[in-house]
């Protein structure tokens, strides 16, 4: 007899969507409907299998240009155009009731109010499901784009410092309401309590921000931040700013291979220490770019068609293999001390549904993954952590 | 004799104002989702042609504290609409965005996100709000002159235009057999080099069902006319008195011309309230309650020291107008005034005159100051039962004093449910409105004509 399943998940299994899926040649492939990417039944239908397939949550990728890699621009050969992934969230959380929906938010080119009451307004509409990769961009067409800053005059560093700053307007913008700020006390006329409302004051190099926010404080308190990190800028970024780091274990990164599973943990966990964290540690998931098919070598032959096409290029570790080599991988994983997966379907009308009519059910019975949905909560509550207190808040 | 108008109507999520009554017991979350849903759900079951979301960046605030009397807290607009899209099929989804603290890329991608993701529902209500204290919560501050919000908002109207405009309307070929993802390579390009912008690259998305979203305008000055002539669909006023309600009809849609438009091409909608009843004097009397609660002692209070630009929490809201006079040296545009991050302050051109008009009006009908108060500020458009505010409604439009409304219900999520309800039918009995959507888009719902692709109008 197998033991129940455990509802709450010592590992978790999240899925990154990204258009017809991360292989350039993904949108030729039969099913993959790559006309379709602009309309909301293809991302309502890969949330909902996502959901089905008990992710804690899915990751929507974002940038400005039109190109998913630089190279690509203006080839008509290649998958060109995306949506706002913020609005994708929207538009999507409604249709699901248990899913994270992590979208990716660029820093360097966006005002931190406006991202801080988005991502509120998508935790509202979630009841607490709302997360964001914050990212930071250095390209010079999408500097082209906005046509405000010089690109190349500024350092990674004070690019990946910004960001933390972004984040740290967001979250004090998020603070900025107590939640129980408003009180509608008809005998005195005041629909709020504005001693629960606190201006953020935020100076920073690259902005100041009054507050408060225009948004109440989102039903998470704070929404979950995201940051994926392949070298130490970003590690730091993730550990002054994020509640979870998504890490390449044996990937590749701008500076050279990344290291394995327990390396990425213990890079994380070292930038913990420099930066001085406090509070929670951070969620610590590995990426991992997956093709599936029924055995390895069916898999590997995929890849190689596809290359091609069009040549893969992934800073995360390639997997083309069965359901059980990945599966193999993330037990691997977990036991090096990782929390969770995110896993990039190379092809996501093949590898979507594989991972979660397949790959899920094995994790599960593995006891690594939840193996139902518990009562819709929030993403924190999904995560194991906690809901923070107001930092404005005295008690 | 002239054929039959068409109405067109709105509803506009109660706004953080005194409008909105927040102390009723029928009165819920202005902020949960589901207060969204009901209300979109509702203005759809009417078959109204859009929903309406204002915008502030910035908690009000009078005599240096946050103003704390009116319902406060909204969510993103853009956000919001994108998630109601998800609940509702046909309505049309307008939410106000500022062109000062917005950059053009973004605003356009976000507009055209929207747009894709509701099938063709989106519409923008462009405002020009440029103040220090709003800028504030912005990486370049107050930066703008006031005398280039016009500026500045027509460009980037024009850029966000020339964006959406980037992409020939069957740009994606995506034909997975021949690897042909684009029509033409340059599918997309732009460069802008203009006053306020200096970009160039490709617009990231494709062309969206609509072609544009729909655009509103609502700025009242004369620049603010001249702009929604020259680029509006549609034009949110707050000139909803009958006879100045014409006023402005003609003045604006005579400017159309110029500008080589018709008469049809923008639509002119006032804001308007509405009270029903049963019978015309239980209308008259939930009007007045209604009233009552828009305007409390504090409130009253509140509106007066907007006036006098002086802190006048010792007068006693019960008791008559202040005798002394405004104070004056400071112009509200400066910053030195008491109310900060409030348009309609700016309708007190000459507080001393306002201040003797309240005065005298209190002396002659033996009114206090709240009286006077609610009297000046707290009127509703319609009062009356279901037929009389139909019977209006069809006036106003048929004799050009509009070409329907939006419409600004007290309660959330409930106050548009009665006019559902009640009025719209008769609207429709008298062949008005619509009895079911004949379109998909919000273009269509506003019978506007359909944009000329590029492609076509390339050919
Ligand atoms: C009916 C009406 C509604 C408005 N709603 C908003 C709003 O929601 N947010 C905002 O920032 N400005 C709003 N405004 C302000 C105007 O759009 C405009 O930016 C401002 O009045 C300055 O332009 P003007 O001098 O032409 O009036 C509104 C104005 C009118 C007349």
């Amino acid at each position: 007899m197998t033991p129940p399943l455990p509802a709450m998940a010592p590992f978790h299994l999240a899925i990154a969507l990204d258009g017809t899926g991360w292989h350039p040649a993904s949108w030729r492939e039969p099913g993959a409907r790559p006309a379709d990417q602009f309309g909301a039944d293809f991302w309502v239908e890969q949330v909902r299998e996502a959901e089905n397939g008990l992710a804690t949550f899915v990751t929507i990728e974002d940038g400005f240009t039109a190109a998913r890699v630089p190279g690509d621009e203006g080839r008509s050969d290649r998958a060109q155009g995306r949506l706002d992934a913020t609005l994708i969230a929207q538009r999507v959380g409604p249709t699901t009731e248990h899913v994270g929906i992590v979208p990716t938010v660029v820093a360097t080119h966006t005002e931190p109010f406006h991202v801080s009451t988005q991502i509120a307004t998508l935790d509202w509409v979630t009841s607490g499901r709302a997360g964001e990769r914050i990212k930071v961009s250095t390209g010079d067409a999408e500097y082209a784009l906005f046509g405000r800053r010089q690109p190349g005059t500024e350092s990674r560093d004070a690019l990946f410092d910004e960001a933390a700053d972004h984040v740290e307007v967001q979250r004090r913008l998020w603070d900025s309401w107590e939640d129980d700020a408003e009180i509608r006390d008809v005998a005195t006329g005041r629909f709020v309590d504005r001693d629960k409302l606190h201006y953020i004051d935020f100076v920073g190099t690259h902005f100041a921000v009054r507050g408060p926010s225009i948004t109440p404080r989102p039903p998470q308190g704070q929404p979950v931040v995201t940051a994926l990190a392949h070298v130490d800028t970003a590690y730091r970024l993730a550990a002054r700013a994020a509640d979870v780091v998504f890490t390449t274990p044996d990937g590749t990164g701008r500076d050279g291979p990344t290291g394995d599973a327990a390396t990425t943990l213990a890079a994380a966990r070292a930038a913990e220490r420099e930066v001085g964290r406090t509070g929670e540690p951070l969620v610590v998931v590995g990426d991992l770019l997956v093709l599936l098919d029924d055995d390895a070598a069916g898999a590997r032959a995929q890849l190689s068609r596809l290359d091609a096409v069009a040549p893969l290029r992934s800073d995360a570790a390639v997997l083309a293999g069965s359901v059980t080599d990945v599966a193999d991988t993330l037990e691997s994983w977990a036991a090096a001390g990782l929390t969770g997966a995110r896993l990039r379907p190379a092809v996501a009308t093949n590898d979507l549904p594989r991972i979660t009519r397949e790959l899920a059910p094995e994790l599960a019975r593995r006891g690594l993954t939840r193996g139902a949905w518990g009562e819709p909560g929030s993403l924190r509550d999904l995560l194991g952590l906690p809901r923070p207190a107001d930092r404005y808040a005295h008690a | 004799m002239k054929p039959r108008k068409r109405i067109h109507l709105a509803a506009h999520f109660p706004g953080v104002n005194n409008t909105t009554v927040w102390g009723d017991p029928a009165s819920g979350s202005h902020i949960a989702f589901s207060s969204f849903r009901h209300f979109a759900q509702t203005a759809e079951r009417a078959k109204f042609d859009f929903l309406f979301l204002a915008e502030g960046l910035r908690l009000r605030e009078q005599g240096g504290r946050i103003y704390d009397l009116d319902v406060m807290g909204r969510p993103d607009n853009v956000s919001i609409l994108m998630a109601l899209a998800a609940v509702t099929d046909r309505i049309g989804l307008a939410g106000t965005v500022n062109s000062t603290f917005n950059e053009p890329l973004d605003v356009a991608r976000k507009l055209a996100t929207l747009d894709h993701l509701s099938a063709g529902r989106a519409a923008w209500n462009v405002v020009t709000s440029w103040d220090e204290f709003t800028g504030e919560n912005f990486r370049r501050g107050g930066y703008l002159p006031k005398d280039k919000r016009y500026l500045r908002a027509q460009e980037m109207l024009s850029t966000a235009q020339a964006l959406w405009d980037s992409w020939d309307s069957d740009g994606i070929v995506a034909d997975p057999a021949s690897g042909e993802f684009l029509r033409r390579p340059d599918e997309g390009a732009f460069e802008i080099h203009s006053d306020q912008f200096d970009i160039a690259g490709r617009f990231p998305l494709p062309r969206s069902p609509q072609g544009r979203p729909v655009i509103i305008q609502a700025g009242d000055s004369e620049e603010g006319r001249e702009f929604a002539a020259h680029s509006a669909d549609a034009i949110f006023t707050r000139h909803a008195e009958f006879t100045a309600g014409q006023e402005f009809y003609a003045d604006v849609k005579a400017r159309l011309a110029r500008f080589g438009r018709r008469h049809e091409d923008l639509k002119i909608l006032p804001a308007a309230t509405f009270v029903l009843g049963d019978t015309e004097s239980e209308a008259a009397e939930n009007a007045r309650q209604v009233q009552y609660q828009q305007v409390g002692p504090q409130t009253a209070i509140a509106f007066a020291e907007q006036v006098w630009n002086l802190d006048l929490s010792d007068v006693d809201p019960d008791g008559p107008v202040p005798s002394f006079d405004p104070k004056t040296e400071d112009d509200v545009d400066s910053g030195g005034h008491i109310s900060k991050g409030r348009a309609s302050v700016r309708m007190y051109r000459d507080p001393v005159a306002t201040a003797n008009e309240w005065r005298e009006l209190g002396e002659a009908e033996g009114l206090s100051l709240r009286e006077v108060v609610i009297r000046k500020n707290g009127r509703h458009t319609f009062v009356g039962t279901p037929q009389r505010v139909a019977d209006t409604i069809d006036r106003f439009v048929q004799e050009d004093a509009s070409d329907g409304f939006v419409l600004v219900p007290h309660i959330t999520p409930g106050g548009m449910d009665a006019f559902a309800d009640q009025v719209v039918p008769l609207l429709q009995e008298k062949g008005s409105f619509r009895t079911e959507y004949e379109g998909t888009t919000l273009r269509e719902h506003l019978g506007l004509a359909p944009l000329r692709s590029d492609a076509l109008a390339q050919s």
